[in-house]
């Protein structure tokens, strides 16, 4: 019974993992392009949530769908005003832009909102499912389940919509995609929306459980990045397999193995799985 | 005749200016470096204990006749040395023991303090006072607990807060005295953060416990970035401990009393070791669920006319908030320098250290529940002491040692409602 409870805890922790990811991974796949401030995103997410709280006692159905929006527009910002630029610059460039970003986002978050931990108050969304002998927190439920769908919903999008075959069109071969027809600008600043978007929602979805700081984009943008190895770079159902499987490895060598240990063993496995397939499990090679 | 004269008057004002010098020189502020985490993890403590060091450089700086017996209040800036200022540099080490290190010799090198003063962390005291005890300035620790900071064999080193034996062995005593008022503590568990702090921590209460025969029912060492802690609870859950000591920072022991919530967790009694606990951002955060938890504190607000209690209208009136023991101590920490600095009467470190070596104040001067400060061969200050408090409603209440308590102590914890 233990051992279930361990595995739900685990798994759900881990969709929250994949929704982020997959914002990370989709801009990999779409731009071979890589988004240091991605935990940055998540961070603002929180805050956004945080603020809707704040200054309009707003429930989760209200600050969710916020931080979506609030993120969407970060991203189009970010995307616009930083990265069209600087992809045209060195590689080193591309890599340094989105670093210094997250450092400006994280600062500028101490700035407005001080170095103390923050907590939203009891939401609608409280209390502890008790199905079988096994305990369920309600806000960690519904913010697992959604995130899970709302990953999958994204690889729908990608797969089965005209929009969505566009975006991959342009990850594809971006030079084909303009002689069919598409406006590669704006499929990549779509992918940034989409992107952030994600990021925002699972920032508000991890919000309502976590405590969090300004400096928690830290944490995250460490997970989202070994989510995206693992899952295999630009492979929406490959971060979420991988988020699933992290949150679990995690919950399961906590708990047999102690807390110390289970950075030891998701890096081990991390390091193993780019030694034997460093696309990752279900990237392509 | 007329060159002779500007001669001379030059050479007098040369002289003039020689004898000057000193006596301007002596009117300069003492600079001190202060490293604490003003960002990250430990922010919310590191902040609040800026804003406390600031109280006491105020106190220092000008004249507060209404708070008796503190040492230094009565006059502006320090007497022996001219009424000279405190100088507060403040760095922010991140938590970062590394980057402690770095500051730390910033600080000395480059800033030319005379003093340093910090770093909350154990592991960044632990780097910081190594370049220190270098470069022969002294270091005075206000608030990093772990045993193996003192010990070292340092001669620049002096530490005003008690320390994690001092806490290990008043949970015992205590658990002795509970167990005597009837109350069942078959066994305890351990969960303490990772760095130097919670292992020191928790090590000297495992020692304490195997010492009074009190089993350890589980021990868990856990590293304070953890986004999740339900499988700790689910491990304690399973080995039922009468009390859970935890040894935790800020956002690890908010979590963890939401996750032993969440997942229907209530041992009798929960005794958090200050940090996280004491952090301003805990009772609001988690109060609700939280009541009943015990914590440590070797600061008490006091009476509405007592010297802390106009101390802590002091720092009200900067930061809407009352002190908390962490920076409370630092707020000590930084009395008992002025003190020493005042007594050393220059900026030489030699002569600082030996002040401080020579410190000596009574309990009726220092602001804390310690019975004074007088440091050790190691720079310890052996009178260093604490309260137990429980979470009553928004606050903690003193409920033991009996003689210090303010209210009686509620054993187990009011069980949380669902």
């Amino acid at each position: 019974m233990l051992l279930v409870q361990v595995i739900v805890g685990g798994l759900l922790l881990g969709a929250i993992y994949a929704l982020f990811s997959s914002g990370l991974t989709l801009i990999w796949g779409m731009m071979n392009f890589i988004n240091f401030a991605h935990g940055e995103f998540v961070m603002l997410g929180m805050y956004a949530a945080f603020l809707m709280v704040l200054w309009f006692h707003a429930g989760p159905l209200a600050f969710i769908p916020v931080a979506a929006f609030a993120l969407v527009a970060v991203g189009l910002l970010v995307y616009f005003g930083v990265i069209r630029s600087v992809m045209r610059g060195p590689m080193l460039a591309q890599i340094l832009s989105t670093f210094g970003l997250a450092l400006l986002l994280r600062y500028l978050a101490f700035w407005i909102f001080s170095a103390n931990f923050v907590s939203l108050p009891p939401t609608a969304l409280r209390g502890t499912l008790r199905i079988g002998g096994i305990l369920i927190d309600v806000p960690q439920l519904v913010g697992g389940v959604t995130a899970a769908a709302l990953t999958i919903a994204l690889h729908l999008f990608l797969t089965r919509t005209r929009a969505g075959s566009q975006l991959l069109a342009v990850a594809e071969d971006r030079a084909a995609a303009m002689l069919m027809g598409i406006r590669p600008d704006r499929m990549q600043a779509l992918a940034w929306a989409i992107a952030a978007g994600s990021a925002g929602i699972a920032g508000a979805l991890i919000a309502i459980t976590y405590p969090f700081s300004p400096s928690i984009g830290e944490v995250f943008g460490l997970t989202a990045f070994v989510v995206v190895t693992f899952g295999g770079f630009g492979s929406v159902p490959g971060a979420l397999i991988a988020g699933l499987l992290i949150g679990l490895i995690q919950a399961l060598s906590a708990f047999y193995l102690g807390p110390v240990y289970k950075d030891i063993v998701v890096y081990a496995l991390f390091v193993a799985v780019l030694w034997v397939r460093p696309q990752g499990l279900m990237g392509k090679a | 005749m007329r060159m002779r004269g500007k001669i001379f008057t030059r050479l007098l004002l040369l002289a003039g200016a020689l004898i000057a010098a000193p006596v301007a020189q002596a009117a300069d502020a003492v600079k001190i470096g202060v490293l604490w985490p003003l960002t990250g993890n430990a922010a919310a403590a590191g902040q609040a204990s800026k804003a406390a060091a600031e109280v006491a450089q105020d106190i220092v700086n000008n004249a507060h006749p209404e708070l008796k017996g503190i040492p230094l209040a009565d006059t502006a800036g320090l007497p022996n040395m001219g009424g000279a200022k405190l100088e507060l540099v403040f760095v922010d080490h991140q938590g970062n023991p590394a980057l402690a290190q770095q500051l730390a010799l910033r600080l000395v090198t480059q800033d030319k303090v005379n003093v340093l003063f910090g770093a909350y962390q154990s592991s960044c005291s632990f780097t910081a006072t190594a370049v220190a005890e270098r470069y022969g300035i002294p270091f005075v620790i206000g608030d990093s607990a772990a045993s193996n900071l003192t010990g070292r064999g340092f001669k620049w080193l002096f530490r005003v807060t008690p320390i994690a034996t001092d806490f290990a062995d008043a949970y015992m005593h205590f658990f002795d005295d509970m167990k005597a008022q009837g109350k069942t503590i078959r066994s305890i568990a351990i969960v303490n953060e990772n760095t130097d702090y919670g292992t020191s921590v928790g090590d000297a209460i495992d020692a304490a416990a195997k010492k009074n025969n009190m089993p350890v029912a589980i021990r868990i060492p856990y590293s304070a970035n953890s986004s999740d802690v339900s499988a700790q609870v689910l491990q304690l859950r399973d080995k039922q401990p009468d009390v859970v000591i935890f040894i935790s920072y800020t956002s690890d022991a908010i979590l963890y009393m939401r996750t032993m919530r969440s997942l229907d967790y209530a041992p009798p009694m929960v005794l958090g070791d200050d940090s996280g606990f004491s952090d301003p951002s805990f009772i609001p955060a988690v109060g609700d669920v939280s009541q009943g938890v015990m914590n440590r504190s070797s600061w008490d607000i006091g009476k509405p006319d007592s010297a802390t209690y106009k101390i802590n209208e002091m720092y009200k009136a900067k930061t809407g908030r009352d002190l908390d023991d962490t920076s409370a101590r630092n707020l000590q920490g930084m009395l008992a320098l002025a003190d020493a600095l005042n007594r050393a009467g220059s900026t030489d470190p030699e002569k600082i250290q030996k002040a401080l070596r020579e410190t000596d104040l009574k309990p009726e001067q220092i602001m804390m529940g310690y019975r004074g400060v007088k440091y050790d061969q190691t720079g310890q200050n052996g009178l260093a002491s604490t309260y137990l408090i429980q979470l009553k409603g928004k606050q903690y209440e003193a409920v033991w040692p009996e003689k210090a308590a303010t209210t009686s102590i509620q054993w187990p914890m009011p069980a949380v409602k669902h």
